[in-house]
């Protein structure tokens, strides 16, 4: 795999929208074109060379293209947006809307990442080192199908209403998360270490979360039973979980929140 | 004297279409049926030191100026702008509206209307999960339950319980108030509440539990004995009132829409709705409160296809309520000109937002001297939309009505549509090299 390096040179306050920075569009182009890609500084067609400085070298194609970020960008939305294969490296806090609709690849980012970021995603695997923003990998507005495949594992806390509508794969936050975690979900599976506000699996009619402690439980859930060290979605949990069955607030509700005893 | 009948009151969302308004000698003399919100309206057309020409802040304060040289202002500072902000809409008249998209496009900026702080909650739940609604005239003549949640219309929309809900005889209502029954779910005891046959007291910021619950019930499954600090049998026997009735309304209020969870409370209120009609018919109607906010979300979706919040930075339409619209955008200092016509953000937006909107170049059109006239680096004063100057406005129901001219404006004055016209020509001479 061949290496693109972005390093930041200035991040505008408007902000910058940025769906060229993606490894299909940067396969089998030198550096230079790179640089002339277009990029949005608000209304202005800007030149990606205008904010970020161009080095290493493309791959053939989009699966042999690893895009390293030097730099903040979390004022730069849209990165990778739409990728497929290849790998994208930010070492530092990235935009909204990161990775939207991914569908393959790797995407890696050591700091934070805003709102909005992997709206549905079909698949690929995704490391938020530091804390994501709301709606992480949920549908966009208006959408009753949101994210159905691929990985999104969290080092740090996550925000409110992430997984909206979710219809596949998995969300695992490390750490804790606001309220409304899988609202509206109706298959795939969310984990969460630490805490998750109230307000957990509302109104979702399908697909599995677990929590190791929870704020409330909505009226809409029904305790099921206790069982202790469970295989959910063959993964193996220690100690002792209650099982709910819910959103019983919709008619339709078949889906299963795990909560730990403490 | 001229008396004008069945004029349109231009304040609240109930958009009364009986008003009868004495005007002598220029001065409203009184403006019978309306309630005193409106009335003051009317009335405050006799106010004296008006505005009549634009002010522009300059090195020691307001100075005058004319409109030619404030419609160049605006246009230049629009157009020299990466990403300006064209926020307000909500006093306005459809026409004047149209424009002002027309013009966020040509400068490829993003317009919002005050319902990203008031009910686009409401609009994103819609979106997500449809809207049972019917009209206010369906509701005098059929409805036999209205429940208001988070919403006082005895002092937000005064006439909105003598007109629709709580008094006036229906068609199949024949005995009025005797024919119909009304709940009120609030955080405190409100007004409204006084005069309802049934008060729900929900703890503040637990609404959605309680539509959780109603609707949980509703399915048949069992709650808990107190859910949003409402003991079970209450909820139960309110959802029997609903579940038993002819024809249900859910009126709702910026109560439910701005507590924790906004749209999802929202959401969770209309599948309940939908939920109902198994039983029986139920409908519900946003609250609106400004006179022509609905008639913003229209017009924004017939031009751009969505109804508020929407960016044309990239010359096409993107709409991300959180990203696109104004409280965030302001906050995060994502805009760098504010253009505001017909709203006073400065008096109701965060400290943050109005920080940043205080830092960047600005303009207002506005009729009155607001916070945010004061606050903007310039303002052009403009004929009052639906006394001064006729025009559509929609209703909260999504009826619109054709407001009515009664009286002139002062001479010099011109109204929302005509600057805005004024600005987009000039922008667009700008922008081919004059
Ligand atoms: S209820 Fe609203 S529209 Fe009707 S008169 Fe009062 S302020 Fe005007």
């Amino acid at each position: 795999m061949k290496e693109i390096i972005l390093k930041v040179i200035s991040q505008p306050t408007v902000g910058l929208e940025a769906e060229n920075i993606a490894p299909k569009v940067f396969a089998c182009k030198s550096s230079m074109e790179i640089a002339g890609l277009p990029i949005y500084e608000g209304n202005r067609e800007r030149r990606l060379g205008d904010f970020f400085d161009v080095s290493g070298e493309a791959g053939e194609a989009e699966a042999e293209t690893r895009i390293v970020i030097e730099g903040d960008v979390r004022l730069t939305k849209r990165i990778g947006q739409g990728m497929r294969a290849g790998e994208i490296h930010i070492k530092g806090s990235a935009g909204m809307h990161l990775g939207s609709k991914m569908r393959g690849g790797k995407v890696t980012v050591e700091g934070d990442c805003e709102a909005f970021c992997f709206q549905e995603m079909r698949g690929g695997v995704v490391h938020i080192k530091g804390n994501a923003g709301n709606y992480l990998g949920s549908a966009t507005r208006g959408n009753w199908r949101g994210m159905r495949g691929g990985t999104i594992t969290v080092d740090g806390n996550a925000g409110s209403e992430i997984a909206t509508f979710m219809k596949g794969g998995k969300i695992h936050v490390k750490g804790d998360c606001a309220s409304f975690a899988g609202v509206h979900m109706n298959k795939g599976f969310i984990v969460i270490d630490g805490r998750a506000e109230r307000r957990i699996g509302a109104e979702m009619i399908g697909g599995t979360i677990v929590a190791n402690e929870v704020e409330a439980m909505l009226a809409g859930f029904k305790p099921v039973e206790t069982v202790k060290a469970p295989e959910i979605e063959s993964e193996k949990f220690t100690g002792n979980y209650k099982k709910y069955s819910g959103d019983h607030a919709d008619s339709r509700a078949k889906g299963t929140v795990w909560v730990k005893i403490q | 004297m001229e008396i004008h009948t069945d004029v349109i009151c231009p304040f609240c969302g109930t958009l009364c279409d009986d008003i009868e308004v004495h005007v002598e000698n220029g001065r409203v003399m009184e403006a019978l049926n309306a309630c005193k919100l409106g009335n003051a309206k009317f009335m405050s057309m006799n106010k004296k030191n008006r505005h009549i020409v634009p002010m522009v802040r300059g090195e020691d304060g307001f100075t005058e100026t004319t409109i030619e040289d404030a419609v160049e202002r605006v246009a230049r500072m629009l157009v020299d702008a990466k990403k300006p902000l064209l926020y307000g809409w909500a006093t306005t008249e459809c026409e004047a509206q149209s424009v002002g998209i027309e013009l966020a496009e040509e400068v490829g900026g993003v317009i919002d209307s005050c319902a990203s702080v008031c009910h686009g909650p409401s609009v994103l739940a819609i979106q997500d999960v449809g809207f049972p609604s019917v009209t206010l005239g369906e509701v005098k003549n059929r409805a036999d339950l209205d429940i208001y949640w988070g919403s006082n219309p005895m002092h937000a929309h005064p006439r909105h319980m003598s007109r629709y809900s709580r008094y006036p005889r229906g068609y199949f209502r024949e005995r009025g108030q005797q024919d119909r029954t009304v709940i009120v779910i609030d955080v405190r005891r409100t007004d409204t509440a006084g005069i309802a046959d049934k008060f729900l007291q929900v703890s503040p910021g637990d609404d959605y539990e309680l539509v959780n619950a109603f609707r949980t019930l509703l399915n048949g499954g069992d709650i808990p004995d107190e859910v949003a600090g409402i003991a079970k049998k209450d909820i139960a026997s309110a959802l029997e009132l609903m579940k038993t009735c002819q024809f249900g309304m859910l009126f709702f209020g910026v109560g439910l829409t701005m507590s924790p969870g906004k749209h999802r409370n929202i959401d969770n209120a209309i599948s309940l709705v939908v939920d109902l009609n198994k039983y029986t018919k139920f409908n519900l109607i946003p609250m609106r409160g400004h006179y022509n906010v609905t008639g913003f979300s229209e017009v924004l979706t017939w031009q751009s296809g969505f109804p508020f919040g929407v960016d044309y930075t990239r010359g096409y339409p993107q709409y991300n309520p959180g990203e696109t619209t104004s409280v965030e955008l302001l906050s995060r200092g994502e805009v760098d000109a504010v253009f505001v016509v017909g709203s006073d953000p400065a008096a109701n937006f965060p400290k943050k937002a109005v920080e940043h909107l205080a830092k960047i170049p600005s303009a207002v059109i506005e009729p009155h001297e607001t916070p945010t006239t004061y606050l903007c680096d310039l303002n052009i004063p403009s004929a009052i939309a639906g006394i001064e100057v006729e025009g559509t406005a929609y209703r909260m129901d999504n009826v619109p009505i054709r407001m009515r001219k009664i009286m002139d404006a002062p001479a010099g004055l011109y109204s929302d549509r005509e600057i805005l016209e004024m600005i987009l020509l000039k922008v667009r001479e700008i922008k081919n090299g004059a």
